[in-house]
């Protein structure tokens, strides 16, 4: 099969804002699963970093196979997402929010102070192995499977916790085990986008990780809402966007993020994607 | 036979003993109330029994099995369903999501056969459905099942609670002040269906400030003052009984009372 010429083109010029598009949709679905309980995670970069690095270290120092990196790059947050989200879940209100923030400052520390992760200068050299095919198959079967489960009784739990915590467990919903498996499914799903993003671009430093781009994917579900799996992704391709749209004004951009939290905040409580799903599957 | 048995059941706040050294026995079948003034600690014991405040001291049980420290949810699924005094209805989902939401301990497929919509994903689903429309029908709520639940008349919005709770085919169904901002007829068709609940197999226990409501309804009463049980007995006995009199009026109002009337 050829592509032609302007396909390439395309793909050249392109390419690298089409697999942010994806990437960042899977960021967004990960900040959706913990919202749609109920919770507040400022944690998705801190889950991104450690499955950038741990799947980076892995392709570069261990040589592995990428059909086994980007599965592997999922465990390291998921180890994380427990330490934190064991003791903190059970503590209602801001804790996890806290306990997020704080995760990510550290690791940022880690990886300045660490040689083995190069330092202030990152990793250099990462191998571009994440296909433009891969992110977008991953992402479709993301959205896929979270859209199933939510039109189910999980996802009717999910919905009861989100309102009502203890109206939910009056229900028989085990309230605590439903968070912990919302905030290991966001870590998994943040875990492979920072390993599809290290092996897109080929470079990834401590900075990447920090609370900023934790605000940026907060900011990706409050735009799009979270009534459906879908609509967190469209918000995420907004923002992916606009910076782009509005090259001139570069560091603007957090401001118009900021903005964008604010605006929707005040003016779309539901996200530009208001409609909400039916919970069942009969 | 006795459904739920509390033994020296105490919770204490600083400065507060908000249920003190209760002795409940909640016998099976039947319409049971425990009614006091407003303070007496009716709906700290119920988030007692319900799991959602834990007992500084004492026991519960129910059915013959100790759940003193079991978490709320798994006392939902063992058979305790409940309302609450301020309605805690699911307001953005529809009102049968809301019913199908009490189902929940009730469906077994797990996230596998969720995601891979296994048959046996789909049976339980229609088969919750048909349970969940069962039970607003029971309530008499059929013809709003695809309504958003926070659009229903405050009334509606009751049975619908109820409907919720009665989805989990509760043993022992605990009512928070359920006729609470009620009208007389609305009271009256809440009356006929919380006898027809007790009369379907399900023991009723209740908080009520509706003092007709729960003299013509009611099998036994609990007097609770101040934290503590004051009198327990049948419906015709309490009006009798001098220390519920005095909880409610004051003493001297009460002796007043008793004078007068010889």
């Amino acid at each position: 099969m050829t592509i032609p010429p302007w396909l390439d083109d395309f793909l050249w010029t392109y390419g690298n804002l089409i697999n942010a598009l994806g990437v960042n949709g899977l960021l967004a679905l990960s900040m959706y699963v913990v919202l749609s309980v109920g919770q507040l995670s400022l944690g998705q970069a801190a889950f991104m970093g450690l499955g950038a690095y741990s799947s980076a270290l892995m392709t570069l120092q261990l040589k592995l196979p990428f059909f086994v990196v980007l599965p592997a790059s999922c465990l390291l947050p998921v180890a994380f997402a427990l330490a934190i989200g064991i003791p903190t879940l059970r503590l209602s209100g801001v804790y996890l929010a806290i306990a997020t923030i704080g995760l990510g400052e550290v690791l940022r520390a880690v990886y300045l102070n660490l040689d083995m992760v190069g330092g202030a200068l990152g990793l250099n050299g990462i191998p571009e192995k994440a296909q433009t095919w891969m992110i977008f198959s991953l992402l479709i079967v993301a959205v896929a499977g979270l859209w199933l489960v939510a039109r189910s009784r999980i996802g009717r739990a999910m919905e009861a916790m989100r309102e009502d915590t203890t109206a939910a467990a009056v229900m028989g919903i085990n309230v605590g085990r439903y968070q912990l498996g919302a905030l290991v499914t966001s870590a998994v799903l943040a875990g492979i986008a920072g390993c599809l993003s290290a092996h897109q671009s080929s470079f990834i430093g401590p900075n990447e990780y920090g609370f900023e781009p934790a605000v940026t994917i907060l900011s990706f579900a409050l735009l799009g809402g979270i009534g459906t799996p879908i609509a967190p992704v469209i918000g995420a391709w907004i923002l992916t966007l606009l910076p782009e749209m509005l090259r001139g004004f570069s560091d603007l951009r957090l401001v118009f993020n900021g903005l964008i939290i604010v605006g929707a905040v005040l003016f779309l409580p539901r996200g530009l994607i208001g409609w909400r799903m039916r919970r069942r599957g009969a | 036979m006795t459904l739920l048995t509390t033994a020296m059941l105490t919770r204490r706040y600083t400065g507060l003993v908000a249920v003190d050294a209760v002795d409940l026995r909640v016998p099976v079948g039947g319409v049971h109330a425990v009614i006091g003034p407003n303070g007496a600690g009716k709906t700290t014991l119920f988030n007692l029994i319900s799991g959602l405040v834990v007992p500084t001291s004492g026991t519960i049980s129910f059915d013959g099995r100790n759940i003193t420290r079991l978490p709320p949810y798994r006392r939902a699924a063992l058979g305790i369903g409940r309302t609450f005094q301020n309605i805690r209805i699911f307001s953005e989902m529809s009102v049968l999501e809301n019913v199908l939401t009490g189902l929940h301990a009730k469906l077994h497929v797990g996230l596998a056969g969720v995601a891979c919509r296994l048959p046996a994903f789909h049976a339980e689903e229609r088969h919750a459905v048909g349970a969940a429309r069962a039970a607003l029908s029971l309530v008499g709520l059929s013809d709003r099942a695809d309504r958003q639940a926070q659009s229903l008349a405050y009334g509606d919005q009751r049975r619908l609670e109820i409907a919720r709770a009665m989805a989990q085919s509760p043993r022992l169904l605990l009512l928070d002040e359920p006729a609470a901002g009620m009208n007389p007829a609305e009271t009256a068709a809440l009356a006929a269906l919380v006898r027809r609940i007790a009369d379907g197999g399900t023991t009723v226990l209740l908080v009520e400030h509706d003092m007709g409501f729960v003299m013509s309804l009611c099998d036994s009463i609990t007097v609770l003052n101040f934290g503590r049980k004051i009198f327990e007995g049948a419906p015709s006995a309490v009006r009798a009984e001098p220390a519920v009199v005095e909880a409610y009026l004051g003493a001297r109002l009460a002796a007043k009372l008793r004078a007068n009337h010889g």
